[in-house]
């Protein structure tokens, strides 16, 4: 391998942030226990000097490591999306682990770390690659879920977590085996030449189907969700926020490029599975939400099916010519979900409190009187998961409605379009309770925290009423792409 | 020299125990090993494909199997050893605080 297709220079940012990290574990050692969060604040310039290094060369489009990576508008977005969802996520934490007596230092590298493997995941063009960058993003998460450690949830989730996570990554590498066996390849590109020759064979659609096994569980589609709602309700809350956005974004970038590129003469053959995974995760995660009462179970199950929701968007990835189309969905509702998922979680932190109380839907009564900002933030977050306008959500399912209209996919889109109206029954039951019930429980609004509500509401409706132009970015990033 | 159907079909069988291991057995720790065991019988098929081949892939992709299998031993012990401070116990039934 020469030193020019290494191209060091085009994975600058992630090398830099990979550093950035393992320097703050030294650093960490130096810093009083009770000064913690300047580990925070360090962890945060780091993610924040990524995130604008990024996208000022959002348009580039090269290889690095021999073809194993792929440095193009696709990876670039979805890096914005899990650096911005790490600086969110770092904020809120800066407060939140003072508060429940969790602060300790490795929290913010670990961190980091998990984004290295998200953006490392997004890029990946060789199935060695996504096997490696799936285990980056999971190791770190396993420990953070359990970061509360002593609280009895933090630890049951994290072994749920786990367990779990780590029996169905032996089914991705098993699979991985049996594409390598079926083709003699492991890079994308390869498998494609390979797969266009001899076409599907048994082996092949084995291995093809264990390896979705392990980017299913990623994402929480239905029927291996069951994780999802242990692990959201125990985990600490700014790791719930992080995960439910950058796990889920980074297990459907790598399952867009292995799909749309390796395995794209085999559409008939895997389009059929990804309806099943869309129709089963709509509809159980909706219908299972109505019934819940904690808000951290109920977002859990939103959280399931708003999975099923991007994968209605991948469906139409197997006709060649909307492939570039559906790759603009995904990113576009991954970013809308992202933005507004970590704000609703930022307000889920304001009303939780250390004690584990205040997790209840019912606790939100008079949210409205007592902090009308909170509440204002919090409706417009509970619109935008619906997908009611003048949201980015709403833009979101509307970009990914018409993407499988364009397919030829009328009914999945009426099925989508029930559970849409399913799902606001829920989510609306919240904005009824802070607005017309009367409570008295207390909120915790630190600044960072503020700060963060703010932000993700803002650009929830901003992006909400002026798509175009963030649409237009998207499109002419991936255009040509797959 | 043994036809490399032989070695798939063995790790095809200790991929298969692996998961009913994983299913029926209720300690963590043998949950583990059992999911050591399907990461180890992939192992095997990397191997024997690669020795089909002629190729080194799938030879370079079991030292990453074998490293990440190391890595998370080192998470999951340390988890499993946190619970058992605080449960006395490591029987995945009985951890069932959250209901799922």
């Amino acid at each position: 391998m020469t030193i020019s297709n290494l191209n060091l220079v085009g994975t600058l940012p992630l090398l830099f942030l990979s550093a950035w990290a393992c320097g703050l574990l030294l650093v960490d050692l130096w810093i009083p226990g009770d000064r913690k969060h300047m580990t925070g604040w360090m962890a945060l310039s780091g993610f924040a000097i990524t995130f604008f290094w990024v996208s000022s060369n959002l348009g580039q489009r090269e290889e690095a490591f021999g073809g194993m990576l792929a440095i193009d508008g696709f990876s670039n977005l979805l890096h914005l999306v899990f650096l911005g969802s790490g600086i969110l996520a770092t904020l809120l934490a800066l407060n939140y682990l003072k508060q429940h007596d969790i602060e300790r230092g490795e929290f913010y590298p670990l961190m980091l770390f998990s984004v290295v493997g998200m953006m490392i995941m997004s890029m990946a063009k060789d199935l060695i690659v996504v096997f490696l960058a799936l285990e980056m993003l999971s190791i770190p998460l396993y420990v953070l879920v359990g970061f509360a450690r002593t609280r009895a949830d933090s630890e049951e989730s994290a072994l749920k977590y786990f367990l779990l996570g780590a029996f169905s990554s032996a089914f991705q590498v098993y699979g991985i085996a049996l594409i390598y066996g079926a083709t003699q390849a492991t890079g994308f590109a390869a498998i494609g030449d390979a797969v266009a020759i001899s076409g599907a064979s048994p082996l092949l659609l084995a291995g093809i189907g264990l390896m979705l096994v392990g980017l299913a569980f990623k994402v929480s589609a239905v029927p291996l969700h069951m994780w999802t709602p242990d692990v959201y309700q125990g985990a600490p809350s700014v790791v719930t926020g992080f995960m439910s956005v950058g796990a889920k974004a980074a297990g459907f970038a790598a399952i867009v490029r292995i799909f749309f590129s390796a395995f794209h003469s085999l559409a008939a053959d895997w389009a059929p599975v990804i309806v099943l995974f869309a129709v089963l995760s709509t509809v159980i995660g909706n219908v299972a939400a109505i019934s819940q009462t904690s808000i951290k179970r109920m977002l859990a199950f939103s959280s399931i099916a708003h999975a099923g929701y991007v994968f209605v968007a991948i469906v139409p990835g197997g006709y060649g010519a909307l492939s570039d189309f559906a790759a603009s969905a995904v990113i576009f509702y991954l970013a809308a979900y992202g933005l507004t998922n970590i704000g609703a979680w930022s307000v889920v932190i304001a009303v939780d409190h250390a004690d584990g109380m205040g997790s209840d839907i019912s606790n939100y009564a008079g949210l409205a009187r007592r902090s009308p900002g909170l509440a204002a933030a919090m409706t417009l977050f509970m619109l935008s998961l619906t997908g009611l306008p003048p949201t980015m959500g709403f833009v979101a399912k509307f970009y990914v409605f018409r993407a499988a209209l364009a397919a030829g996919y009328t009914w999945l889109v009426v099925v989508g379009v029930v559970t849409v109206l399913i799902s606001a029954y829920y989510y609306l039951r919240v904005i009824v309770v802070m607005w017309m019930n009367s409570g008295d429980g207390q909120v915790v609004t630190p600044r960072a925290l503020n700060f963060t509500v703010g932000v993700t509401a803002a650009a929830t409706l901003v992006l909400g009423l002026l798509p175009g132009p963030l649409m237009a970015i998207v499109e002419s990033s991936v255009r040509g792409l797959f | 020299m043994i036809p490399t159907t032989y070695y798939l079909a063995l790790s095809a069988i200790l991929f298969s125990i692996g998961v009913i291991g994983v299913l029926v057995r209720r300690n963590a720790i043998v949950i583990f090993m059992s999911i050591e065991l399907m990461l180890n019988s992939a192992n095997l098929a990397f191997v024997a494909f690669a020795r089909e081949f002629g190729t080194l892939d799938g030879q370079l992709m079991v030292f990453f199997v074998m490293t990440v299998a190391a890595a998370e031993v080192a998470v999951g012990l340390a988890l499993i050893v946190a619970i058992f401070r605080s449960k006395a116990s490591i029987d995945v039934d009985a951890v069932n605080l959250l209901k799922g």
